[in-house]
């Protein structure tokens, strides 16, 4: 069709920007000089010669995965780009409530508080944080309800096709459990498992460098001595010199400038990772981590597929002027409590800042950014919310019918779980089995499903009149394996 | 591409439903919409935003070419056309869609009115419409274009010349062809990476965030 030709061109003409100046280009350019000595490519048939030598060699394979999270996701002419960002009117008059809320918070924060927004540090300071940087941990300097509801659902009283007993009213697809059995057929319980059903081998795929089939391995679980580079592989996340030479760029700019939002960043890992027995010893890499993180201009590039909008300012308070706008924080992300559990299980995994910062970036920009904004999208907190409540309303009715009539609702119960991904909630190996399918599965959806029994093995705990109802001794997993297959 | 819409008056939807309209509690299941064009089109695409409509039937009135007494004729050019793949759930209820002449039954040329019945099975919504309803006529083909008299005149074929251990001339100039392509390539290509600066002239100094 002559509509589906020009649009196939257009997209060609996007996807050759998108590579120029990404680092898979010079990746890719470095590869075809280094074939050009090869004896099989013939000056007569370069092209065609190059290209089947870039094929067989796996990096056409990594720039067609990378190229499928980079591109931006097929709209229709006529729709304005916020529709692309979040289809649904509702969504995204509800995130931008939800962010006013956030700007206002943080305005009255600044004005009380008496600090500004951003500062250059004094040279002296400069010098001193450079000496730190590698024991911040000893320097110092805040989950609110949304009213969410669809003016067009129809929620009148008695039985409706929609009978749902849970906090969500909204009507997303998502998937019940022979759904999901479809969707994840690797976790039947006839298929191995590993961190269950262990035996030691070196997966093939870490020496063939092949991101696809990583994401495919990942699925039944990574080995522990491997996880650090499968993960690597799929995220497409290097630490080639142009890497590295990003992150002191970026830890140039923590010297420079001070920010408000490092202060949220302090607070944040004092009250939660610092306090936590499995990543106290970590708190150094996560300022590291995360300071930088705040001045990545690179995370921009997100808010094209994301329904949030990166907060602005006016520098030199010359409010209204367009050349003077600029992006506050510079990545647009604006940190909150529990924040630095995103990057803490990654510290067991990298212990090289620029390789921790690559991975931990490119996991929050695919995955972690759909946990915090309003989102009609199947990996979106809405979604996952959904559908933990459908599963739980459908598969254990009378645990949901008994919680409500206690008063306490299954989802506020599970909520904090799902929004941190389970960090900070579950023991460091059960949570890196179940981000591994995370990453096999491109979804965040497995989240929802392993918040059904926690909530059984919470309540059935306070039965028995445990003294500590936490989940640290879950074994996640199996008990997922067992719900959506037995 | 699709040029302009052409101009046409979108009549109020019209519900359909058993009973009474008023006084009824429930909600109709199914809407027509007429569109009426100001003369006969040769329709290329019709595009248009979904508000909570399943599914689609587009009906077409064609006038006769040729004979102006014989009476227009009815003609289905789209049938049941999902939207909303689950109509209990969101997905697809607002999002932008395009019809092409490709996909339809019948060619929709010389149409006066476009019928659309829109369907929305499902008790969950309370309306459903389209909106910003949109025809494009076809475009007509441009003209081929001359080619210009020096291009068509074609070189003879050189005689092959005698060599004496020197390397053929074909092989040199291919050679040093493609390596003239690749500076061209290298100078011209522009990357469009950021640098990275957050900061306008080296100030980043901010008061207070922006709340528009």
């Amino acid at each position: 069709m002559m509509e589906e030709g020009a649009d196939l061109s257009v997209t060609i003409a996007q996807i050759v920007h998108r590579l120029k100046g990404a680092h898979l280009h010079s990746q890719l350019e470095k590869q075809a000089r280094e074939c050009l000595h090869r004896p099989e490519i013939k000056l007569e048939s370069l092209k065609e010669d190059v290209r089947s030598f870039l094929k067989a060699s796996g990096t056409l394979a990594c720039v067609c995965v990378c190229m499928y999270y980079r591109l931006p996701p097929p709209g229709h002419p006529a729709a304005p780009p916020e529709h692309t960002k979040e289809p649904l009117v509702y969504m995204r008059k509800a995130q931008a409530s939800w962010e006013k809320r956030i700007l206002k918070s943080l305005n009255s924060m600044c004005t009380e508080l008496g600090v500004p927004l951003a500062r250059k540090r004094p040279v002296s300071e400069q010098k001193e944080l450079t000496n730190k940087w590698n024991e911040m941990g000893t320097d110092e300097p805040g989950n609110r309800r949304s009213y969410l509801k669809n003016p067009n659902y129809d929620c009148r009283e008695g039985l409706t096709a929609n009978s749902h007993w849970g906090l969500i009213q909204i009507s997303l697809n998502v998937r019940d459990i022979p759904q999901m059995r479809e969707a994840y057929p690797e976790l039947s319980l006839t298929c191995s498992q590993l961190g269950i059903d262990d035996h030691a081998h070196i997966p093939p795929v870490v020496s063939e460098q092949d991101s696809a089939a990583a994401q495919q391995y990942s699925r039944q679980g990574c080995p522990t001595g491997f996880r650090a580079q499968l993960w690597a592989l799929i995220l497409n996340a290097t630490n080639e010199p142009e890497d590295i030479m990003h992150y002191e760029q970026l830890k140039a700019a923590v010297i420079h400038h001070d920010l408000l939002v490092d202060n949220l960043i302090y607070k944040d890992v004092k009250l939660t990772a610092s306090n936590d027995d499995y990543y106290f010893v970590f708190e150094d890499f996560l300022y590291q981590v995360l300071l930088c993180f705040s001045r990545d201009t690179a995370v921009l590039e997100h808010f094209s597929y994301n329904s949030a909008t990166p907060p602005k300012s006016y520098i030199q308070g010359k409010t209204g002027a367009e050349e003077f706008t600029v992006v506050y924080p510079p990545n647009g992300v604006i940190p909150f409590h529990g924040f630095s559990m995103y990057v803490s299980p990654l510290c067991f995994l990298y212990n090289e800042p620029s390789r921790l910062y690559s991975v931990f970036r490119e996991m929050y920009v695919r995955y972690f950014f759909r946990l915090h904004s309003i989102s009609s999208s199947p990996s979106g907190i809405v979604s996952l919310c959904l559908q933990f409540e459908r599963l739980l309303q459908n598969h254990l009715p009378q645990l949901f019918y008994h919680l409500q009539a206690i008063g306490a609702q299954p989802l506020r119960i599970a909520f904090k779980w799902m929004v941190r991904a389970f960090s900070g909630y579950l023991s460091t190996d059960q949570l890196l089995l179940l981000w591994d399918r995370i990453l096999g599965y491109d979804s965040l959806e497995i989240v929802a499903g392993g918040s059904v029994f926690p909530v059984l093995h919470k309540q059935l705990l306070s039965v028995c009149n445990a003294v500590l109802a936490d989940l640290s001794t879950l074994k996640v997993m199996p008990l997922l394996q067992v719900f959506l297959f037995a | 591409m699709t040029g302009n819409p052409v101009n046409c008056t979108v009549k109020s939807p019209v519900a359909l439903q058993i009973g009474d309209v008023v006084s009824d509690s429930f909600h109709p299941g199914v809407y027509i919409t007429d569109i009426v064009l100001g003369e006969p089109v040769n329709i290329q695409e019709i595009s248009f935003k979904n508000y909570y409509t399943a599914y689609l039937t587009v009906r077409v009135l064609k006038k006769e070419v040729g004979s102006e007494e014989a009476p227009a004729k009815w003609v289905t050019c789209l049938r049941n056309h999902c939207l909303m793949a689950n109509p209990h759930t969101e997905e697809g209820s607002q999002d932008y869609f395009s019809l092409y002449r490709q996909q339809m039954l019948m060619q929709p040329d010389n149409v006066t009115t476009v019928r659309l019945i829109l369907r929305q099975p499902s008790s969950v919504w309370l309306n459903f419409n389209l909106e910003e309803i949109k025809i494009y006529p076809v475009m007509n083909e441009d003209s081929e274009r001359d080619v210009p008299s020096w291009l068509s005149s074609i070189t003879p074929a050189e005689e092959p010349l005698d060599m004496n251990g020197l390397p053929d001339p074909d092989a040199v100039s291919s050679s040093i062809q493609q390596m003239w392509a690749l500076t061209e390539i290298m100078q011209s290509s522009q990357s469009s990476a950021s640098i990275g600066r957050f900061d306008v002239d080296g100030c980043y100094d901010i008061n207070l965030l922006s709340y528009t």
